[in-house]
């Protein structure tokens, strides 16, 4: 039988395609706020407690589990905050794109819980700069909590206050890391600060703060409502629970389909996207975002589990998966790639600012038949300074993740096509050559 | 051109929603922007003085962000998506075929960006970041005239609403 979307986080907003962003539909017909209403006559420990019971991992990268996070939290240092991560600009990523803009209710409500739940008074949604009717549609259903007594002093007359703030970025990739993001939050260039102190310890104005994915944050009120055990009852091993991928690239019906984890990537492509467009031949497929090493027509049995991608050393990261047909040159896309991160490199760690930019040139004459005979053991070498191994999990020279994941590209091209390419140089460098003798 | 009186009551408001004022610099620099159509030196001159910054803090701040343009850049900011999806399905050739039509016209200024976050309608353009996807350099052109001519009604060259 055909895999199936289980839909959990999008279910509301693909049954009410026309207004599942207003307060009204929300409200009435997707119990909106009603998690809210329950949690409040909870006590902040137990709703940690069953969000760590869910096996909820975040939804934005980096899959550390939910409630162990807001754990880390060192005991009565106030004030405390919550900042969530709505910036989404890892390439392919466009999930919480449609759930800013379909279902804000679900986000606020989401922000409003943890908020309570790890005792903070403020809290920040980070929109990214580019999403303007995204903007529009969170401040409203901002505006709409206020005026329903869900956000600001004495809510739901708990005697507990909290104001939160759409905070639009600017155009920056960077910010989207959780530390580049708190810069940015407090009026920085949104560079990333070395770790520890994790965020938890100290991030937003030097004060114990927690960072949360979009995804994230709207899982928790379904987890509120159901009870973590039936959350960890879904998915797959440490995998628990439902997953938006955003599927693109040479595929039938690019789109985000939300899943049970534990699916395999055939089905999502296949079933679910329709199969590699004009039934042409599946070349790769990159699983996890931009930032993650690709993966080929031999992995596609393999189930969507966080920890098995590790295994076969990749991620899925942000849950985006980009599929290329036979017919495309992974050179040129590991190029785009390169140039991709050369143009969002912080340039505050060296190996990330001038290694960015060496690869993007490198990739750039090799997809264009300029290669050197030695250029992919050029980028192997220099690789080596930026994440030492060139391997994943990857190793690190840089402050932040951006610096290793620069390298997923070449990493698998090296270890896909390394031969091809060797070759392929082989020849670049002959008519090199001649082309170098004719215009002379 | 500096703050109005009207205008700096606004900002003061913005700062007053953060617990720390320097926080208010984005938002500060977006109002701006939405007034002027760019960043002006005078803008962050006064906004460096309503947050107690030195200007050249806040000229670092607002030139790290691409959204921000330091100079006069016309009515509409076309940004075009080049990255992975759209590569594969025709970004480059429509950012060209952009820039070359738009080459002489003041009011329309092409870029190309990174992923928008909507691969699933590559390629995808985005005018004064409302989005338009997937487009042919035909339909493209079409909507962007519809915004010049006022058909179709533009954000600001920030986003925002008008
Ligand atoms: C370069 C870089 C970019 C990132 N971009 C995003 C992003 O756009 N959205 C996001 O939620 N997380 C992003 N992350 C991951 C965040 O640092 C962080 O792990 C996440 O927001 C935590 O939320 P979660 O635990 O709910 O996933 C990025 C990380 C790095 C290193
Ligand atoms: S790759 Fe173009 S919008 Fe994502």
């Amino acid at each position: 039988m055909a895999a199936q979307e289980t839909r959990v986080v999008t279910k509301f907003l693909r049954e009410r395609t026309d207004d599942s962003w207003t307060f009204d539909a929300a409200r009435t017909h997707n119990k909106a706020y009603s998690a809210l209403e329950k949690a409040m006559g909870m006590e902040p420990a137990a709703l940690i407690d069953e969000v760590t019971k869910s096996g909820l991992r975040g939804r934005g990268g980096a899959g550390f589990g939910t409630g162990q996070k807001w754990s880390f939290l060192p005991k009565d240092v106030f004030p405390r905050y919550l900042a969530v991560n709505a910036d989404e600009g890892e390439p392919a990523t466009f999930k919480d794109h449609m759930l800013i803009e379909k279902d804000p209710h679900q986000i606020v409500e989401g922000s409003i819980i943890t908020s309570y739940a790890i005792q903070a008074h403020h809290a920040f949604i980070y929109l990214r700069g580019e999403f303007a009717l995204g903007a529009d549609r969170l401040q409203a259903a901002v505006d709409d909590a206020y005026a329903n007594g869900f956000l600001g002093k004495n809510i739901l007359g708990s005697g507990y206050d909290l104001d939160l703030i759409v905070h639009r970025g600017a155009g920056c990739y960077i910010a989207g890391d959780e530390t580049g993001l708190l810069s940015s939050l407090e009026g920085e260039r949104a560079m990333p600060r070395i770790k520890p102190p994790f965020p938890a310890v100290q991030g937003l104005y030097a004060a114990p703060t927690i960072v949360n994915n979009v995804e994230t944050m709207s899982t928790v009120p379904h987890i509120v409502r159901e009870g973590g055990e039936w959350y960890a009852g879904m998915g797959v091993n440490k995998s628990t629970g439902t997953r938006i991928f955003s599927v693109s690239g040479n595929v039938e019906r690019p789109g985000n389909y939300e899943i049970e984890l534990g699916v395999t990537f055939r089905e999502l492509i296949d079933d679910l996207a329709g199969g590699v467009s004009g039934g042409k031949k599946l070349g790769f497929f990159i699983p996890g975002g931009a930032s993650s090493p690709w993966l080929r027509a031999e992995h596609l049995d393999e189930p969507l589990d966080m920890d098995r991608a590790a295994e076969l050393g990749t991620m899925l990261g942000s849950g985006a998966i980009m599929v290329f047909d036979e017919t495309i040159d992974p050179v040129l896309v590991a190029w785009r790639i390169a140039k991709f991160f050369a143009h969002e490199s912080c340039g505050k760690c060296t190996p990330c600012r001038e290694g960015s930019g060496w690869l993007e040139k490198v990739l750039y004459r090799m997809a264009n038949g300029l290669g050197r005979p030695d250029d992919l053991d050029l980028l192997m070498g220099f690789g080596n300074t930026i994440s030492p191994g060139v391997t994943w999990p990857p190793g690190m020279t840089t402050i932040c993740q951006l610096g290793p994941s620069t390298m997923s590209p070449t990493l698998s091209l090296n270890k896909y096509w390394g031969e091809e390419i060797r070759a392929r140089l082989a020849k670049d460098a002959d008519r090199r050559t001649t082309l170098q003798v004719a215009s002379a | 051109m500096t703050f109005t009186d009207t205008e700096r009551r606004r900002a003061e408001e913005l700062v007053a929603r953060y617990p720390h004022s320097k926080s208010a610099l984005l938002p500060l620099l977006h109002m701006a922007q939405d007034r002027d159509g760019y960043v002006t030196t005078d803008a962050m001159e006064d906004i460096a003085d309503l947050l107690g910054l030195t200007p050249a803090l806040v000229l670092g701040t607002c030139s790290f962000y691409t959204m921000f343009k330091r100079e006069p850049i016309g009515k509409l900011v076309v940004s075009v998506c080049t990255n992975v999806s759209c590569l594969v399905n025709g970004g480059p050739a429509l950012v060209e075929a952009l820039r070359t039509k738009y080459a002489d016209d003041h009011d329309v200024h092409v870029e190309e960006v990174e992923c928008i976050a909507a691969c699933d309608q590559a390629p995808v353009m985005q005018v004064n970041y409302e989005f338009h996807g997937p487009v042919t350099s035909e339909s493209a052109t079409d909507l962007i005239e519809q915004y010049k001519s006022g058909a179709l009604k533009a954000r600001t060259i920030s986003g925002s609403p008008t």
